[in-house]
C-alpha cells in the first residue's frame, strides 16, 4: 500500500480538520478515497451520494488527469508520488441565493 | 463593414481555438507573413480595410501595444472592434472590465441589476465610494469611461435570464462570466454553446480560484467539467465561507488576459486546461479538461434551447433580488410564510414578542467569528454542527426554536435539520441579524 496526498479543495476542509493534503494508504483511486472518507466520515455525503458512487458534481484528478477518462476510471492503480486532488463547483462562490455575498 | 469584422473576428477565434499551439497568430491570423498565399493575403487586405483605423491620440495612447509585433497596429485596431460582455460587474467583473477598457477593447457589455453597496468595495473595485446606492452598469459606466473615454459602454440593467440571454449574448465576440452563483453559470454556459461565443470563465471561493476558456467549438464546455450543479446547500456558502477581496482581482485579470488573447488570437488560451489558483500558497496548478462526446450541451446537441435554471440546480425562484448578486440586505420578504415546512418569523414579529415580554430561544447558527462582530443575544452553534448531528441543543424537541444566521439561508437548513431530529417547533428569522439591524436596530453593524 502507497501512501499518497489527497489535495482537499477549501469547501470541503470543513471537513478535514482544515487540512489542505491528507495523506493515505491505497493502491487506487477508490481505494485512497474510501481510505480519506475512513480518516473523515463527515466527508461521506459530500462525496459519495446515498448508494456508494461518486458524486457527480465532484471531479477527481489522478495528477491532472480527470479520472473519468482514465480506462479504469476508480479502479486505476496508484504508485507513490500520485496525487489526487478533488475538484468541486464553486460557483463564485455561493449556492444559496439568500447567502450570497461575493464574486 | 462592422458586419464584416464580426464575421472575420468570429471566424478568427474559432479558427484559432481549432489549433491550440504556440506561434498561431503567425501561422493563422497575420497570413501577411506567409506572402506566397495569394488568397490569404487578399483575405488580409480586406481585414485590414474593415478594421477600424485608429486616431492619432489611439496611436499615443495604445503605443505599448503597438511596438509590441504579437498585438502591432492590426491587433490593436481588433481589440478596438472587439465586443465583450462582462456577466456581472462584481468582484471578478470589476478588474475584467477595467483592463479589457484600458487595453482598447471598443464595445464592453455590462450585465447586472444590482445596486452598489458599501460592502461590495472590499473587492468591487469598479465601483467607488461615490457611486454606492447607484445602479452598478452606472457606476460602473463612469469609472470605466473615466479610464477610456473612447470606451463604448452597453448596459443591460437585468437580471440574465433564459429569455434574454440569447438576445444579449448575439451581439458580442467573447463572454465573459464572472457571475455568482451555479443557475447562471449554466445558463451563461448553455448560452454561450448555443450562440458559438467562447466563455473566459472565472469563479473564486474564500482563498481560492479557477478560471477555463469553455465554449469554443472544439473544446470542453463548462457541463463537461460539473455536468450537475451540487443540491443546494452541500457545498458551504460564500457567507460562512467570505472571499479575499484581492483574489477577484487575481482572477478577473487571468479572465481579461484570455479574452485579449482569443481576441488578438495569441498564445495559448485557456481551453481544455482548467487553472486552479491558491492565493494562500501561491500555487498556480492546471489540469487538463476533456470535452465530453456526451455533454447534452456541446456534445450530443440535445440541448437545443435554454432552460429553467432554478429549477435545474434545485433552488427556488429568485424572489425580488435575482442571481447575479444578492444584496446585502437579505431577500426574503417580510411577514410569516411557510419555506419547505418552516415557518418564517419576520424581524418585526419577532421584536413584537420581545417587547411583549416572550423570550423564545434564539440559536445563533453563524461562525464564531461573525458572533464577534455583531450579536443579538443568541445561542451560538454553527450550522454545521447542527447539520452534522453532533451539536448539543440545551432545549427540549418541544420547545419553541428560532433560528437565526446572517442572511436566513443557513437559519432554514439549520431549522430543517433540526426538524429531522425531531425538533417540533422550529422557526427562522427571515433576513437575519442583517434585517434585524435595517429594520430594528439600525445602530447595529452590519456586515
Amino acid at each position: 500500500m502507497m501512501a499518497m496526498k489527497i489535495h482537499i479543495p477549501t469547501p470541503l476542509r470543513a471537513y478535514t480538520d482544515k487540512q489542505e493534503t491528507v495523506t493515505v494508504s491505497g493502491a487506487s483511486v477508490d481505494g485512497a478515497l474510501k481510505a480519506l472518507v475512513a480518516a473523515h466520515p463527515a466527508l461521506q455525503q459530500h462525496l459519495y451520494s446515498a448508494d456508494g458512487k461518486l458524486r457527480s458534481f465532484v471531479n477527481v484528478y489522478l495528477n491532472d488527469e480527470d479520472v473519468r477518462y482514465l480506462p479504469a476510471k476508480e479502479e486505476t492503480a496508484t504508485s507513490e508520488n500520485d496525487e489526487l486532488t478533488i475538484i468541486p463547483s464553486i460557483a463564485g462562490g455561493c449556492c444559496r441565493l439568500s447567502d450570497g455575498c461575493c464574486r | 463593414m462592422q458586419l464584416c469584422w464580426d464575421i472575420c473576428s468570429n471566424g478568427s477565434i474559432r479558427a484559432f481555438a481549432h489549433t491550440p499551439q504556440t506561434h498561431r497568430a503567425e501561422e493563422n491570423n497575420l497570413p501577411s507573413l506567409a506572402p506566397d498565399h495569394k488568397d490569404m493575403m487578399i483575405a488580409t487586405e480586406e481585414l485590414k480595410q474593415t478594421l477600424p483605423p485608429l486616431t492619432n491620440e489611439e496611436i499615443a495612447r495604445y503605443s505599448r501595444h503597438l511596438i509590441l509585433p504579437e498585438v502591432g497596429l492590426e491587433g490593436q485596431q481588433k481589440l478596438k472592434a472587439a465586443k465583450v460582455l462582462c456577466v456581472g460587474t462584481g468582484g471578478l467583473g470589476a478588474p475584467l472590465a477595467l483592463y479589457l477598457t484600458a487595453a482598447g477593447v471598443g464595445t464592453i457589455g455590462l450585465v447586472d441589476f444590482d445596486v452598489v453597496d458599501e460592502s461590495n468595495l472590499q473587492r468591487q473595485i469598479i465601483h467607488s465610494q461615490s457611486t454606492v446606492g447607484q445602479l452598478k452598469v452606472d457606476s460602473a459606466e463612469i469609472m470605466l469611461k473615466g479610464l477610456n473615454k473612447n470606451v463604448n459602454v452597453v448596459k443591460h440593467n437585468t437580471m440574465l435570464t433564459s429569455a434574454n440571454a440569447l438576445d444579449i449574448f448575439k451581439d458580442y465576440d467573447v463572454i465573459a462570466d464572472g457571475t455568482d452563483n451555479f443557475q447562471t453559470r449554466y445558463l451563461v454556459n448553455d448560452a454561450c454553446v448555443l450562440t458559438g461565443k467562447p466563455n473566459a470563465y472565472g469563479s473564486i471561493f474564500r482563498f481560492e480560484g479557477q478560471a477555463s476558456v469553455f465554449a469554443t467549438e472544439e473544446g470542453p464546455c463548462y457541463r463537461c467539467l460539473y455536468p450537475e450543479p451540487p443540491p443546494p446547500g452541500l457545498v458551504p456558502s460564500c457567507a460562512e465561507g467570505g472571499v479575499l477581496g484581492i483574489l477577484p482581482g487575481l482572477v478577473g485579470v487571468i479572465q481579461a488576459t484570455e479574452v485579449i488573447k482569443l481576441i488578438l488570437g495569441i498564445g495559448e488560451p485557456l481551453i481544455g486546461r482548467l487553472l486552479l489558483v491558491d492565493a494562500l500558497g501561491m500555487n498556480f496548478r492546471q489540469l487538463k479538461l476533456r470535452k465530453n462526446p456526451d455533454c447534452p450541451a456541446c456534445g450530443t446537441h440535445e440541448i437545443k434551447e435554454l432552460i429553467d435554471y432554478d429549477q435545474f440546480c434545485g433552488i427556488e425562484k429568485p424572489t425580488s433580488v435575482g442571481p447575479l448578486e444578492v444584496s446585502s440586505h437579505g431577500i426574503t420578504p417580510q411577514g410569516a410564510n411557510m419555506i419547505d415546512g418552516i415557518p418564517q418569523i419576520s424581524v418585526e414579529e419577532y421584536k413584537t414578542r420581545l417587547d411583549a415580554g416572550d423570550t423564545p430561544f434564539l440559536l445563533d447558527v453563524r461562525e464564531p467569528h461573525e458572533y464577534q462582530i455583531v450579536q443579538i443575544g443568541g445561542h451560538l452553534i454553527p450550522v454545521g454542527q447542527i447539520e452534522s448531528g453532533n451539536a448539543i441543543i440545551p432545549v427540549p424537541k418541544a420547545t419553541e426554536i428560532i433560528t437565526q444566521c446572517k442572511s436566513g439561508g443557513r437559519s432554514q437548513r439549520a431549522a430543517l435539520a433540526l426538524k429531522a431530529q425531531g425538533f417540533t417547533n422550529v422557526k427562522n428569522l427571515a433576513g437575519g441579524i442583517t434585517a434585524w439591524a435595517d429594520r430594528i436596530d439600525k445602530s447595529l453593524p452590519k456586515y
